[in-house]
């Protein structure tokens, strides 16, 4: 059932994405920037995909240390692999259009270097998590560090925003122009379809959890006595 | 009250104990001249560049000297299962953590005091002029330091690669800190006091360590009890 | 009400349950012997007793309460695999210590009394790092009687001690249970902790696979109980 699921919202994604991506490739070049303004149509919809990842990952810790059952632990590491890799795709998609119009390959400004500060943030994350053996202590000891890095997340943002007002630097996708709305539909169904593909990817990730843990409970009662 | 005698109580261990051996101090204090000496080298301090990269190097050299008292602050708990019998005392794990707080924030003074002296004479920057409001800033952007800091020994204390997974996960967490508090200091060094481009740092910083203090407190029982 | 109640405990490291369904009762004056291989789950569960760990599923309760809650954790004294004092600071200065933690009145007063009830006295203001092993373990015994607990848990108390030790502790519980208070020993040591338990159980594979009157049988071969409840 479950998988059936996952088989129909991949297939989904697929097919909202690749119809996107025929369209996009239709769309005029922008005054400014040319053909790789594009690239908006993918950096924003992942960086707010990774947030939502990020949101889900906070209120499963908090149920995890509320109700101790492990499967909100599993939710809450794969939902954050996945929301690293969709930041990191930003972080990526960031530095491409960074360097095809600021001729270099990183810019400081607010939401790049937020964006990678966050990164950082939910990669001691899985540190962690490697870090202890013991799955009930690594369950509840990420669980912490992971209501700590939401906490984070807002306060980086406007630490870096007050930074920025106050050292003014290169300002990443300043469009000049206003988004015309069927594009904005564009951008709209790209989240939906990154959402979905998260959501796959978490679920796939939870089975390897969930059998990773199976495994780990029978190797210890197969060793222990 | 028993809650603030409970964290005297502690405090006073914490530095009665540190100061006897005096291990973490010296390791600290010896890392933060290092790092003053090496940093001289890596560009030629004349007034200018000097004052602008100063206060951004001062904070780094607290933040990394801090690190090595930090990570004492549980670590010294271990040998003999020590504690154990401090999780198993009548005392709350707010008071318990509060009062290891305390204790690093005094150790944390000392150890900046010290670099700030030194890096006086290194640097010829006069950090004097702005006296009060520098220490006003030093007094909240050590608090963040230590909060944080405590906490994430308090959760790393258990795990292998402590001393590795203390810095991997702090100093993410300290950029709004740290930057507040760089941002506050280059004024200060420069003999300005905090004026109307810089005064909104502040708030940033006492917010941060607001916000901080209270998760740490709520969840430092979780943290310490299985 | 019990002493000690465990009903139905589990304890999970991730899906593996080290502790199954534990069911256990302890009047107060008695003195339980916890005895059974290595990995059995005795000092997991001494460790769910004392507070450090929550179990899984279950319910404990010390004199009626929580193991967590303040009160009760002022009447618990733990003796673990570790002396719980400070290398660094004299064994006057840890008492003092502990004796503050519990809220004591006087706390110099109480810990000067505990260091002669254990015989280190004369050694009051050297630190800890200079103590001989037996002088360290008698000193973890004074700072877990201190406070007067009425509830005591002790995970293999007897083990590594020397004589001198041994009986201390010995007279110190003989004085405790004679005085009222409840005692939960995990052993390796049989014969010494025999001669003081009222009751026995055997844990084994996380289970308590017998909970009874210590017997004389029990007193005479020590390995009895293993030989009919145990496995192998």
């Amino acid at each position: 059932m479950r998988n059936t699921i996952l088989f129909v919202l991949g297939i989904a994604a697929i097919v909202i994405l690749g119809i996107d991506i025929y369209r996009i490739a239709g769309l005029p070049d922008e005054r400014n920037q040319g053909a790789i303004f594009k690239i908006i149509f993918f950096h924003v919809p992942l960086a707010i995909t990774a947030f939502g990842c990020a949101t889900v990952a906070f209120v499963s810790s908090i149920l995890f240390l509320v109700k101790k059952n492990f499967k909100y632990d599993a939710i809450a590491v794969s939902v954050t692999e996945v929301g690293l890799a969709f930041l990191a795709g930003n972080l990526i998609t960031g530095s491409i259009w960074a360097r095809i119009i600021w001729g270099v390959w990183w810019v400081w400004d607010v939401r790049l270097t937020s964006a990678l500060v966050c990164w950082i943030l939910y990669a001691s994350y899985l540190m962690i998590r490697h870090a202890v053996e013991e799955p009930t202590q690594r369950a509840r000891l990420a669980a912490v560090v992971s209501i700590f890095a939401f906490i984070d997340v807002p306060i980086v943002y406007f630490s870096i925003r007050l930074f920025r007002t106050q050292h003014p630097g290169p300002v990443f996708f300043s469009s000049s122009g206003s988004f015309p709305p069927d594009w904005s539909l564009i951008l709209l169904f790209n989240l939906i379809a990154l959402y979905m593909l998260g959501a796959v990817f978490s679920m796939i990730r939870l089975n390897q959890e969930d059998a990773q843990r199976e495994i780990d409970s029978l190797r210890r009662e197969a060793h222990a006595f | 009250m028993e809650f603030a005698r409970q964290v005297l109580v502690i405090a006073a261990k914490d530095l009665r104990a540190e100061l006897r051996t005096k291990e973490a101090l010296n390791a600290s204090a010896a890392f933060a001249l290092v790092i003053l000496l090496l940093f001289s080298f890596a560009f030629d301090p004349d007034a200018e560049t000097t004052r602008e990269i100063a206060s951004g190097l001062l904070w780094i050299v607290f933040a990394f000297a801090g690190t090595l008292l930090l990570n004492r602050s549980f670590a010294r708990e271990l040998p003999n299962d020590c504690l154990d019998a401090l999780v198993a005392a009548p005392v709350p794990g707010a008071a318990l953590f509060l009062g290891k707080v305390l204790a690093n924030y005094v150790l944390l003074i000392a150890i900046e005091m010290l670099s700030l002296v030194v890096f006086g004479i290194f640097y010829n920057v006069r950090w004097t002029v702005q006296f009060g409001q520098l220490m006003f800033v030093l007094v909240l952007g050590t608090w963040a330091l230590t909060i944080m800091g405590t906490i994430f020994s308090a959760l790393t204390v258990n795990i292998r690669l402590r001393e590795v997974m203390l810095p991997i996960l702090i100093y993410p967490f300290l950029v709004p800190a740290l930057m507040s508090a760089m941002q506050l200091t280059v004024g200060l060094m420069a003999g300005k006091p905090i004026g109307p481009e810089t005064a909104n740092w502040v708030p940033m910083l006492i917010g941060f360590n607001v916000i901080y203090t209270a998760v740490s407190v709520f969840l430092v029982e979780t943290v310490l009890v299985g | 009400m019990h002493a000690v109640a465990v009903d139905g405990v589990w304890k999970y490291y991730g899906d593996f349950p080290a502790l199954r369904d534990i069911r256990l009762e302890s009047e107060p004056g008695s003195c339980l012997a916890l005895i059974g291989r290595n990995g059995a789950g005795k000092t997991t569960l001494l460790r769910i007793l004392a507070g450090f760990n929550r179990p899984g599923k279950g319910t404990v309760r010390i004199q009626g309460r929580e193991p967590r809650e303040t009160e009760t954790r002022r009447n618990i004294g733990f003796i673990g695999h570790g002396i719980a004092v400070y290398d660094e600071l004299s064994a006057m200065e840890n008492l003092t210590l502990y004796a503050k933690l519990y809220g004591l009145d006087d706390p110099k007063r109480v810990a000067m009394h505990w260091l002669e009830q254990t015989g280190l006295e004369r050694v009051r203001d050297g630190l800890v790092r200079e103590f001989s092993r037996g002088m360290r373990q008698r000193l973890a015994v004074a700072r877990s009687f201190l406070h007067n607990p009425s509830v005591l848990l002790l995970d293999e108390p007897f083990t590594a001690l020397d004589d001198r030790a041994i009986a201390v502790l010995q007279r110190l519980l003989r004085e405790g249970l004679a005085a009222g208070k409840t005692i939960v020993m995990s052993t390796h040591q049989l014969r010494e902790a025999l001669e003081l338990a009222s009751h026995v159980a055997l844990l084994n594979r996380g289970q308590v696979a017998f909970h009874g009157l210590r017997t004389p049988e029990m007193v005479a071969d020590p390995g009895w109980v293993y030989a009919r409840y145990g496995e192998g």
